[in-house]
């Protein structure tokens, strides 16, 4: 009745795992019983829950990505202090079936739901908003991709309480996933919480590159786009062109385990190696799918606190979209070491090296556009100083494993650990974070507590140096990665200096929170009041913050790149006179997405624990939620121009006089 | 939506990228296009796997041993016709001409099934004759490619019956008519995915 | 800490193999410095330079592109790549694993057989094997080939060099050699399940009397290694020591890496 599910799922026996789940129990049931209290649940059904408001789902995305950095790191803060206790003769107090499945879900979380959630996220909320359009190309679509990614965090959660997750590694690698050696529930809760969120990842990526290549205010060339579009149309690309490797690659691997299929047994003909190829395809373009976009926000950032515009537009351009082109000729370097020869590996080598080629040039770009500027120290500077500083060491030692003999010793060691981290928290994290605080003003309307996000900065950028610069030093020790315990005791004092680093981030994760917190208490003193806080160069700030649904009342003409900082210097607004207005259509609200989640979640539990009847409710409930909105005639609601016009008197638009509102003067309204 | 409202007329002259948002017709339509791209890479990867594993008998039959080409050459009669039938149901659709659209599609719809019975009984008797999928890496690769496709054939008819529906029950308004477009594209790219199918795996056969 | 890593591990060698292996890290580490220095370095200085509270500086703000400095910020890093690409194909032709190492000396053959969770050396040659260490003679190439029971591994001794990976039904190949007499720590570098961090295996490299004196020592030995012993080695097993076996009747490497030996774990096992 139950497939393989029971009591003994749940693991009444560990105590750090019951402890969580009744501290995380606790915390949900404190909070829906304030919101329903406080009567919240009709706001947040209608203004967030079903919204398809890019604005609002972009958020979400940024409010999961939190949420999941706090389990994924917890995750981070148990494996240091392990690999700091278990040196020698000491055992640790997490034996390898935990500790297994602890870096399983490490890595799983931090890239599929932390830094996925945080790219796509900012990605949603900029796009419209610098292109000049009122959302992205299919609204109702992206809140199904946001709430299929929610779909599949559950899982990954639910599977701590109930069951167990993968002890394979984040990439699952068979035979060690496949049946015979993963009997258990672990690898299906892995391949069914990512198939849900890749396809909602899959969705975003037509979504969003639809939106750059076919929706942009009149005027906006490809050339007249601001430099994070590129990136984010680069990011998308590869999205579309990566994640259908993935969701093959899982599928094929969920035959073998689920219908006795061969593709990577050791029997019958199985090949573990194409599963090895097919999954770096995949992989190795969802590195540059999350680093792109934060090279995006570096050129924002970058030029908006330098007071000029990027440098070499059209040299980052050209480096964007070599790098995606090239991002799929150089998964082999993931596995040197698997023997496929010198010609082969020595070929992918030389790719992997080429593709540094434009990562230096965009870095150059960045100095000469800080050359000659008059540079603002403000938090995202830092990061992006932060970033350039650190990115670029981390860049020199993927390129040093890029040469196949130096692989040969490097493969699968802590300095490989420390290299990845070096590129994804130099690079995606600090990314993420200058891009949050850049971004947070146009969205709230109000900016971040400054002090206390150089604050932030600080604990990241030290962390990140204590925690993993002696991996690099264990790792060409001999060190390898994923060790539950090691016996030279003289490795020890290392991993103690990498835990303190990883206590110094989390002050900075801590940190974060609290910043949000001071900020919102903080709102009236540090208000936006003119939509442009940072004296910026692009469309989004020529709108009020935060932005009216509809987000421009009317669409801005493009007449070159920067399009609001020349708007600004020839005085014109981006807002409109309230005798022109007319009423405006935006997407109706639809609660498709979340529905849709609640079954695939149900879905997906069923298959995992394999209960056959329980995964038909899903399934049809999910077909049935489909066909319902499929039949919707009313997708629209109209916004009567009254109430436009009452939004624009109230955000300090103009006054009835000018025929031509083109020639009303306005000044910038620098808040610095 | 945003799609369709622009600032300026319609300029001649005026090249395609600074004329604003699109149509809503071209965004859906460009969309479905990168889903369609999207849904070959999955294919890819499949046909990929099965190249690589298309040796890997382990003892058992091989593809030469297994496949009619006869079988596959009616398979593919049909599948063709659907598509042409489709696209003359189109026509129909692009007039108005409900009575047409149902007739055409109804052939189409007719066509499907056919083909899928035929693929359904070769995997019947395949996996009777102990050939089935969890046989050997190769057989794995043949019924998850071939499977695939026919999974998307059959979801296309459902698809199609959908669209029927929504022309009787919600009539011949842009959004239907988007729809029975992309169903249209997703239609025709069964097709093409499917002679790589039959240029592969069948003529390919060793 | 960099410098303690320079006296164990990739950084302190014993072995041709991995000489050649830390030049090139050395080399292009750096080739590459030189420009990672002055870049950061540079980001920082041009940063503080045009702080915008300094008036000394000059303010440019159309100044968005220069021909000259394109051309040169493409050729830098092209320059550097071409180097190391360079360095990166002849390299991994030389060091490429399976290709014999260049020895006056014809190579000892070594199988290996990577096993839950422990390691299986058979010297089909001299018809001994050893579980969990090995002893070689110094200055000999050791040619090995190598193959998994169940799960992949990667064999690696970081004081001799290049690693390769262990897969079943597959043989995949390696040449390293030892310089000096020592004990070299091995290690499973690509992770296999919950006995992974106990597949640690020492090779001890003997002088040629010293190598040889170890052989007819284990062939005293009454340990035989057939079917039935096999058949016990490859059950899983975590954290167990060494073993000797002083007579190989049939060499199993052949059985292993044509799939012939299954490994399978039951669900308490795969725990």
């Amino acid at each position: 009745m139950f497939g393989r599910l029971s009591w003994s799922a749940i693991p009444f026996d560990q105590p750090i795992v019951m402890g969580t789940c009744a501290t995380v129990g606790v915390v949900l049931l404190v909070i829906f019983a304030l919101v329903t209290i406080k009567g919240w649940w009709p706001y947040l059904w209608r203004e967030w829950i079903t919204s398809v408001d890019h604005k609002r789902i972009g958020a979400m995305y940024m409010i999961l990505g939190l949420v999941m950095l706090v389990r994924g790191f917890s995750d981070a803060l148990m494996m240091r202090s392990q690999q700091a206790l278990a040196a020698g003769h000491a055992a640790g107090y997490l034996p390898p079936e935990h500790y297994d499945q602890v870096f399983s879900a490490h890595g799983t979380i931090m890239i599929f739901f932390v830094a996925m959630p945080f790219v796509i996220g900012l990605m949603n909320f900029a796009l419209p908003l610098q292109l000049g359009v009122r959302d992205v190309a299919f609204p109702v679509l992206n809140s199904v991709s946001f709430w299929l990614t929610a779909a599949g965090v559950l899982l990954v959660n639910l599977s701590l309480f109930v069951g167990e997750f993968a002890r394979t590694g984040w990439l699952a690698y068979p035979p060690l996933s496949e049946l015979a050696y993963s009997p258990g529930v672990g690898v299906d809760y892995y391949l069914w919480s990512l198939q849900l969120s890749g396809l909602g990842t899959l969705l975003s990526g037509i979504n969003l590159t639809t939106t750059i290549l076919k929706l942009r205010a009149p005027g906006m060339g490809y050339k007249r786009m601001p430099v994070f579009c590129w990136t984010a149309l680069a990011s998308n690309l590869l999205i579309v062109a990566a994640f259908p490797v993935l969701t093959a690659t899982f599928a094929m691997l969920l035959l073998d385990r689920y219908c006795g299929f061969h593709f990577f047994t050791n029997d019958l003909g199985g090949n573990p190696m194409m599963y090895v190829n097919l999954i770096w395809i995949w992989g190795h373009p969802e590195v540059y799918i999350l680093i792109l976009p934060a090279f995006g926000v570096f050129s924002e950032v970058v030029a908006t606190f330098s007071g000029k515009p990027l440098f070499g537009y059209r040299s980052m351009v050209l480096a964007t979209m070599a790098i995606c082109v090239l991002s799929f000729m150089v998964w082999l370097h993931h596995f040197f070491t698997m023997g496929a020869g010198a010609d082969v590996n020595a070929f992918f080598g030389i790719m992997t090296m080429i593709i540094a080629v434009p990562t230096g040039v965009k870095v150059f770009n960045w100095l000469f556009t800080l050359y000659g500027g008059r540079v603002r120290f403000t938090v995202p500077i830092y990061w992006t100083l932060g970033f350039i500083v650190t990115f670029v060491i981390g860049g020199m030692t993927g390129v040093l494993m890029a040469i196949p003999p130096a692989d040969f010793v490097l493969h699968n060691s802590l300095f490989l650990i420390a290299h990845f981290h070096n590129v994804a928290i130099g690079g995606v994290v600090f990314g993420v974070m200058a891009g949050m605080t850049y971004w947070f003003p146009k969205a709230f309307g109000f900016k971040l507590n400054e002090r206390l996000g150089k604050a932030v900065f600080w604990c990241w950028f030290i962390g990140f140096y204590l925690a993993f610069m002696p991996l690099y030093a264990l790792g060409l020790m001999g060190a390898t990665r994923r060790m539950q315990h090691y016996p030279n005791t003289h490795w020890q004092p290392l991993m103690l200096v990498a835990l303190a680093g990883a206590v110094v981030i989390l002050l900075g994760i801590a940190l974060t929170v609290v910043q949000i917190v001071v900020s919102i208490r903080q709102r009236h003193a540090n208000r936006d009041r003119t939509g442009d806080p940072w004296n910026a160069r692009t469309l989004e700030w020529s709108i009020p913050s935060p932005p009216p649904a509809w987000n421009f009342t009317r669409l801005p003409y493009v007449e070159r790149a920067d399009a609001y900082w020349h708007m600004k210097e020839e005085g014109v607004s981006g807002r409109a006179a309230p005798a022109s207005l007319v009423d405006l259509h935006i997407p109706r609200n639809t609660p498709v997405g979340v529905f849709l989640a609640f079954f695939a979640v149900i879905a997906g539990f069923a298959l995992i624990w394999r209960i056959d009847w329980l995964a038909v409710v899903g399934l049809v409930g999910a077909v049935v939620v489909v066909l319902r909105e499929y039949w919707k005639t009313e997708r629209e609601r109209t916004v009567p121009a009254e109430e436009v016009a009452a939004f624009e008197r109230a955000h300090g638009a103009l006054p009835e006089v000018g025929h031509d509102d083109r020639e009303v003067r306005v000044t910038s309204g620098v808040q610095s | 939506m945003s799609a369709g409202e622009q600032a300026l007329p319609l300029v001649p002259g005026v090249p395609l990228a600074l004329r604003g948002p699109a149509p809503v017709r071209v965004v859906a339509g460009f969309g479905f296009w990168l889903f369609l791209l999207s849904d070959i890479i999955i294919f890819a990867a499949l046909f990929a796997t099965y190249s690589v594993l298309s040796g890997s008998t382990a003892g058992g039959p091989s593809a030469a041993e297994l496949f009619d080409k006869r079988h596959v050459f009616m398979e593919t009669l049909c599948l063709l016709a659907s598509s042409v039938t489709c696209g003359f149901g189109l026509l129909a659709l692009n007039r108005t001409d409900a009575r047409a659209l149902y007739f055409w599609m109804a052939i189409t719809f007719v066509l499907g099934v056919c083909f899928l019975t035929m693929e359904g009984r070769e995997f019947a008797s395949m996996v009777a004759a102990g050939a089935g999928p969890s046989r050997s890496a190769f057989l794995s690769g043949f019924f998850a490619l071939v499977g695939t496709h026919g999974l998307h054939v059959s979801l296309g008819l459902v698809w199609l019956a959908v669209m029927l529906l929504q022309v009787v029950t919600l009539g011949f308004r842009p959004m239907v008519s988007r729809r029975f477009f992309c169903f249209a594209l997703f239609w025709h790219a069964l097709d093409i995915v499917w002679v790589g199918v039959f240029t592969i795996v069948y003529l390919g056969a060793k | 800490m960099m410098l303690a890593s320079c006296r164990e591990g990739v950084l302190d060698p014993q072995g041709p193999v991995g000489q050649a292996e830390r030049v090139i890290l050395g080399d292009a580490t750096a080739i590459m410095l030189a420009v990672v220095i002055p870049v950061i370095v540079l980001a920082l200085v041009f940063a503080w330079w045009f702080r915008a509270g300094n008036r000394r500086a000059t303010y440019r703000p159309e100044w968005d592109y220069s021909g000259r400095i394109e051309l040169i910020i493409w050729a830098i890093p092209a320059l550097v790549i071409l180097f190391l690409g360079g360095i990166a194909w002849i390299s991994s032709h030389e060091l490429d694993p399976p290709k014999p190492l260049e020895s006056a000396k014809s190579a000892l053959e070594v199988e290996v057989v990577s096993l839950d969770w422990r390691w299986l050396f058979v010297y089909p040659h001299e018809h001994i094997a050893t579980v969990n260490y090995l002893v070689v003679p110094t200055g000999v190439p050791v040619h090995f080939r190598l193959t998994s029971t169940s799960v992949m591994n990667s064999f690696f001794i970081p004081q001799l060099g290049s690693q390769i990976y262990t897969m079943p039904g597959m043989t995949t190949q390696l040449n390293l050699q030892a310089d000096k007499p020592g004990i070299y720590e091995g290690l499973s570098a690509q992770f296999s399940g919950p006995g992974f961090s106990d597949m640690r295996f020492t090779l001890r490299a003997e002088s040629g009397e010293g190598f040889a004196a170890w052989l007819a020592q284990v062939r005293a030995e009454s340990g035989v290694l057939n079917e039935p012993v096999l058949a016990q080695l490859v059950r899983p097993t975590r954290a167990a020591g060494e073993l000797t076996y002083g007579s190989v009747p049939q060499d199993p490497f052949e059985m292993v890496a044509g799939g012939h030996v299954a490994t399978l774990w039951s669900p308490k096992e795969a725990l």
